[in-house]
């Protein structure tokens, strides 16, 4: 048989599958999977390239970050200096230094309560809730202005930076939410006349900006007391941020309770709770544990709106940054500044935000 | 500016509604301080130490009206105002007296119900560019791109300038100071105007502030000074004549250093008065006789003022221009102490 059989013959090998693992892999498929994937990633790298070594220069390598004065700074960089030598006027305004530690002191009862409450098997949580609610307010007030017990006055005008932006802040919030709570149940309210307040005022106060309110209260307000009659213009603004947090409070809040199924204010209904009981053992702790992001949104995005009190001359933590850079043996440095205001805001939006989702996670038991 | 019909409105509403309140100059003896506004930050004029202490030209007027009331120069509280609030802040009796860099004009001596106390700083508008340009005159300025604040009467002064010399011109507008001065330095615009104190100030924030220069013209009157509220003209008196005390000091020689020699030896009849070792010059201001020796020895003198805050000497380094005594040119023109 001379056309034997052609013998059996291998196919040739098919090239190997493209690697899907490792660093090649993953860039491969993240990164170069198409043409237009890979022009981005090209543009994003050249992005990347114009834009960091420039600005690590000159925040660190080039930056001064010693000396005590303005000519300290002759390097190309950033001036650090002006940060460290400015650095007590930011975190407390014009805070008399002698009284600091009365900041400090505030400050540290308020981070020692807090923090017994991120401890499960603390005993007196209940305590120490009540205390941050109702008495700590008193007991700051007194302890940061004074006039008691021996210790000197220290006026509003005095109170600045950091401290400043976290009185604001949290006073507004704080003071806020059960004004926010009220406001919402009262929307939901079947009586007319309670709804229609309610509504009124949640819609005004949410249909102009902060800064109207602030202006409203730092600029016309006194215009319509009788002359003499002054009062605090932190206090006005007080009253102006806590009102304005409060009708956005409502409506996150408000989001919250119409997510409650009926079956849930039915049931409180059927175990023979009244309206209040109903609302604070059932509806409440279900309905305000749903809207925590909502809350913190609003409480990040107040942190940030307090630095408009710049515009009727409260020196808050962006003011006195700005103020310091006036000083004419500091002028030039604003953008410094600036940047240490984003760092610092940025480092206490990011801790409320991660502990917000702590809080959701350990809320959460599902429904 | 429409604001301000409101605030005026609003102030002669109030003005209506009340009787004249008790003066202010027994309002501040019970209170124990003035009370006085000032900026939130203006190099030179008024702004923050590294203390916590208030600074600046503006800042030692109210110094010198406490020293004058008190006897301290020390006895001021300050509340540092934005320049929309500044008027109603007066007007509401929230402060005793506005010391922070406001011009003098008809509207607001009228109008606001405000008075004015005097000028404690000529300034005016300049121009500032690049010496390369070789502009040696704002008239050469046909056809430049300029850098301004938006929203300020600098912006229309401007205006104002080009359309009247029949230039044109491009506005290059930011909201703040900071802003312009950036883009300035950057080259984004030929010319950066805005009051020549401010100038001063900000050329300190160029990269390269020997590049450039400020042209001759001034092209708006500035006078700034301090401002009390009108009708209350015993409080009026005792801030306008603070501060032509600290003028006249200047031209009679008197400083902080020599003021106490000066009140043993000196043989000159308005230095005497000036000191309060003759006549009652104190009295007929409802003040002690050593007011304006208060004054001299813990604020100093007009020029010893300037110098410490905006002379020469500091990083704003103004010339006295405008603001030199009238024997040396300038407009510093101190009514007798007699």
């Amino acid at each position: 048989m001379t056309d034997a059989a052609p013998a059996f013959e291998r196919a040739p090998d098919l090239p190997p599958p493209a690697s899907t693992v490792g660093v090649v892999g993953w860039m491969r498929q993240n990164l170069f999977s198409t043409w237009y994937n890979t022009a981005l990633t090209v543009l994003a790298l050249w992005l990347i390239w114009e834009a960091v070594p420039p600005v690590v220069a000159w925040a660190f390598v080039d930056a001064d970050w010693t000396g005590s004065t303005r000519d300290a700074c002759a390097r190309e960089g950033a001036c650090w200096v002006f940060i460290k030598e400015w650095f007590g006027q930011f975190v407390y305004g014009r805070y008399p230094i002698d009284e600091r530690w009365r900041v400090n002191l505030g400050a540290a009862i308020l981070v020692v309560c807090a923090a017994t409450l991120f401890f499960p098997r603390f005993p007196w949580k209940a305590w120490v809730s009540v205390f941050l609610l109702f008495g700590y307010p008193v007991v700051a007030f007194f302890l940061f202005s004074g006039d008691v017990m021996g210790l000197i006055w220290v006026e509003t005008p005095l109170w600045g930076g950091l401290f400043l932006t976290l009185v604001l802040a949290i006073v507004g919030c704080v003071f806020a939410l059960p004004i926010g709570i009220v406001l919402a149940l009262g929307r939901r309210s079947r009586m007319p006349g309670v709804r229609a307040v309610c509504v009124a005022f949640i819609e005004l106060w949410r249909g102009v900006p902060l800064i109207t309110v602030l202006f409203m209260a730092s600029v016309m307000f006194p215009l319509f007391v009788p002359e003499g009659l002054t009062f605090d213009k932190l206090l006005r603004a007080l009253i102006g941020i806590m009102l304005f947090q409060a009708a956005y409070l409502a409506e996150v809040i408000r989001g919250g309770l119409q997510a409650i199924p009926r079956g849930q204010y039915e049931g409180a209904q059927a175990l023979g709770l009244n309206y209040w009981k109903a609302m604070v053992l059932v509806i409440l702790p279900q309905a305000l544990k749903l809207v925590i992001p909502g809350i913190v949104n609003s409480f990040i995005a107040l942190l940030k709106d307090t630095t408009l009190v710049l515009i009727i001359g409260l020196l808050d933590f962006l003011g006195m940054i700005q103020a310091a850079g006036t000083n004419p043996d500091w002028l030039g440095f604003a953008v410094e500044g600036y940047v240490f205001a984003g760092f610092v805001f940025w480092v206490l939006c990011f801790g409320i935000s991660r502990y917000s989702l702590h809080l959701e996670r350990k809320l959460h038991t599902g429904h | 500016m429409h604001y301000k019909t409101v605030f005026a409105a609003a102030a002669l509403a109030v003005g209506l509604a009340l009787p004249a309140s008790s003066g202010t100059m027994d309002d501040v003896k019970a209170k124990g301080h003035v009370q006085c506004g000032v900026s939130q930050g203006l190099p030179g004029f008024s702004n923050p130490d590294q203390s916590g202490n208030w600074t600046g030209i503006d800042v030692d007027v109210c110094r010198a009206v406490a020293a004058a009331v008190f006897g301290d120069a020390n006895m001021v509280k300050y509340t540092p105002l934005s320049a929309k609030e500044r008027f109603t802040a007066l007007q509401s009796g929230e402060i005793d007296m506005l010391s922070r860099n406001t011009t003098w004009t008809l509207v607001r001596d009228t109008a606001l119900g405000l008075d004015f106390a005097g000028v404690n700083f000529y300034d005016g508008q300049g121009f500032m560019v690049r010496k390369d340009k070789g502009v040696k005159s704002a008239s050469e300025l046909d056809g430049a791109s300029v850098c301004v604040n938006i929203g300020t009467t600098t912006e229309l002064n401007m205006a104002d300038f080009f359309r009247a010399n029949g230039m044109k011109y491009e506005p290059v507008v930011f909201e703040k100071s900071d802003e312009v001065v950036a883009a300035y330095d950057a080259g984004r615009c030929d010319v950066y105007t805005t009051d020549r104190s401010g100038l001063a100030a900000q050329r300190v924030k160029l990269k390269d502030p020997g590049a450039h220069m400020v042209l001759p013209e001034t092209i708006s009157k500035e006078p700034l000074g301090p401002v009390v509220r009108h009708g209350d003209n015993q409080w009026g008196d005792i801030v306008r004549w603070s501060l032509i005390a600290m003028i006249e000091a200047e031209e009679m020689g008197v400083t902080s250093g020599n003021v106490d020699d000066m009140r043993k030896m000196a043989t000159n009849p308005a230095t005497k008065r000036l000191l309060g070792m003759e006549g009652d010059m104190g009295k007929n201001l409802g003040l002690s006789t050593d007011w304006s020796y208060n004054i001299i020895k813990q604020v100093g003198n007009y020029g010893e003022v300037y110098e410490r805050h905006v002379g020469p000497d500091t990083p704003i380094g103004l010339a006295r221009g405008p603001n030199a005594l009238w024997t040396n040119g300038g407009l510093m023109y101190p009514m007798p102490v007699r």
